[in-house]
């Protein structure tokens, strides 16, 4: 009996693009068009601002004029908001692609006398989408409703009624909502939204904010129910996604020098595979930076972009200190090619330096990322959120088959050198540095713990700093194989 | 009939601090539309006799009107004067909260 061809046809969900980096990537192309959109998230976590931000887009990028019913902010102080994100609301508004309407809502002045509707409310909105041809409208926050009018069963019913008549106007609306105690939103709005519900959190761990995203409901979509950490910035909004939810990335066999040719040459002569990412660990004074930096300036010398992210020294500090040991990376510096982006692991959260990380990247697309050092993003957050963004980070610079290096410190016993052992695995290679003393003498050593797909010398070298720059000796013979699990515990001898 | 602009307008003697100017939105004769206009007559011939004047907006035919006086229910019933302006919603089926509205009877 022949097989029955059994095809399914799905009509894929019409979206409207938000615009906004990394949003349009985790909602499979945008929001569900002509649909009713929830926004929700409690005070100052962005509601406003990316509803805005999808208004602004719409009207500016895709052609879909849109309307904002302001219930909390004039139309002057809307058009402050959205011009420091570089947008005119005044402009857009005489060219008609954008008009805000305000209304306002004060229990004090409005009696209520019997019954009524919300006819007046919907008057003004077909009045607005009419007048520009909208597409797109946004409600913000049409909770303000609930406090300016007693009736809660007239509002509800209404509110459905206004959700229905959005749908029947074909209109892709984003309504945002103040977060309840317990339920998504004060009012329940979630109960009349059936196709999209996206809920923004603003939380403080440590005294550090991170701010996260998160897709509670989207109908006829598959989608990611991870938290995705975003960042609000001069530019708006942009989203993290969780760029490969499967391993499939395409895997290179290029090579990519090491900067220091000893090194590539134990590892079959020809260094790291272009897109992997390699850590380099060591307690403190091995010369990690130095050996980052050296990668970098032989990157940069080959003519390719660098981004070199430090959140321990500034760059100044840097390349004064590179510069001692033979590594002048001020050219460049001065020529583009190498950027370097300093900030305090503690000025944002780990979500947000990972936003950071992110935004820069996709912006520069440089072919070498260099994270100096990871280990002072560990002490605001815990080892797990370290792992997690990581791996975000690792499988985000394999797809983009970017070379990255991260350095991490790790002390003498301490238990922070189980953060090395718990992102070693997301790493292609382990490299790792320590200081030892033997016969008097003290001295830097490295060795290739692992590096995935090629035959490498696991022989520890002598690593020698000089002002004359870094390089490598020989093969160390006296050495003296360590107790514990790749050396990571050993403890430096005292003076 | 056609209510949308029509002003019924009484005599104005009386001094302009007790003289009512009155707005009333409704959107089309729907029951709460028709309900409101009849409630605010009987009212106002019973309590301002003379000295009130009322002008009815249907949001359907002039929408743009909505937006000054910060119309979302209907019906809305403005009154712009005496100041200040007050604003009561609804089909002003209950006088007496309309009184009060309207400040032509204390609170109790």
């Amino acid at each position: 009996m022949p097989r029955t061809k059994s095809k399914v046809v799905r009509p894929s969900l019409a979206k409207a693009p938000t615009g906004i980096q990394g949003l349009d990537e985790v909602t499979g192309g945008g929001l569900p068009k002509g649909r009713v959109t929830l926004l929700c998230g409690s005070a100052g976590c962005g509601k406003s601002l990316l509803a805005m931000e999808f208004l602004v887009h719409g009207a500016v990028q895709y052609g879909e004029p849109g309307v904002c019913m302001d219930f909390e902010e004039t139309e002057e102080k809307l058009a402050a908001n959205v011009a420091s994100l570089g947008f005119d609301l005044r402009e857009l508004s005489k060219s008609k692609k954008l008009l805000v309407d305000y209304v306002s809502v004060e229990r004090h002045e409005i009696a209520e006398t019997g019954e009524y509707n919300l006819e007046g409310l919907f008057i003004r909105l077909g009045h607005a989408v009419k007048a520009i041809k909208a597409k797109r409208v946004v409600l913000d926050s049409i909770e303000a409703l609930f406090s300016g009018l007693r009736d809660d069963t007239i509002l509800r019913s209404e509110l459905r009624r206004l959700f229905q008549w959005l749908e029947e106007h074909k209109l892709t609306a984003v309504v945002t909502g103040e977060a309840g105690e317990h339920t998504l939103t004060r009012h329940g709005l979630e109960e009349y939204i059936a196709d999209c519900v996206i809920a923004l959190d603003h939380r403080v761990t440590e005294q550090v904010s991170t701010r996260r995203l998160r897709i509670v409901k989207y109908r006829g979509t598959s989608h990611g129910t991870d938290e995705y950490p975003f960042l609000i910035d001069r530019e708006g909004i942009s989203v993290v996604p969780i760029t490969s939810l499967t391993l499939a990335h395409k895997v290179s066999t290029d090579r990519i020098s090491t900067g220091i040719p000893a090194l590539d040459e134990m590892m079959e002569g020809k260094g790291f595979f272009c897109g992997s990412s390699v850590l380099v660990s060591g307690t403190a004074g091995t010369g990690k930076s130095s050996l980052a930096a050296n990668f970098t300036g032989a990157a940069c010398a080959r003519g390719e972009d660098c981004l070199y992210f430090a959140f321990e020294e500034s760059p100044s500090q840097i390349l004064r200190n590179m510069r001692s040991v033979g590594i002048d990376l001020e050219p460049w510096v001065n020529r583009g090619l190498l950027h370097f982006h300093a900030m305090r692991p503690t000025s944002i959260g780990l979500e947000g330096h990972l936003a950071a990380i992110h935004k820069m990247i996709e912006k520069l697309r440089p072919s070498v990322v260099v994270i100096d050092p990871i280990t002072n993003l560990v002490s605001p957050a815990g080892t797990y959120d370290v792992k997690s963004m990581l791996m975000r980070l690792v499988d985000f610079l394999k797809v983009e088959q970017i070379t990255s290096m991260f350095t991490n410190l790790t002390f003498a016993g301490d238990p922070q050198a189980r953060t090395a052992a718990a992102v070693s695995s997301l790493m292609d290679t382990w490299i790792v540095l320590r200081d030892s003393k033997l016969g008097g003498r003290s001295r830097r050593e490295l060795y290739v713990l692992k590096s995935r797909g090629m035959a490498h010398s696991r022989e520890p070298r002598e690593l020698i700093v000089s002002e004359r720059g870094i390089d490598l000796g020989g093969v160390l013979t006296d050495y003296n194989s360590s107790p514990t699990v790749a050396g990571l515990t050993r403890v430096v001898a005292s003076e | 009939m056609k209510k949308s602009s029509a002003k019924k307008r009484a005599p104005a003697k009386t001094s302009r601090s007790d003289f009512y100017q009155l707005r009333l939105y409704i959107a089309g004769h729907t029951p709460n539309s028709i309900a409101a206009i009849a409630n605010l007559k009987k009212i106002c011939e019973e309590k301002l006799q003379g000295k009130y004047r009322i002008e009815v907006v249907d949001l359907l035919e002039k929408p743009q009107l909505a937006k000054g006086d910060q119309i979302i229910a209907i019906p809305t019933l403005v009154r712009r004067l005496p100041p200040p302006v007050r604003k009561i919603i609804g089909n002003l089926s209950k006088t007496e909260s309309v009184m009060v509205g309207l400040d032509l009877q204390p609170a109790r």
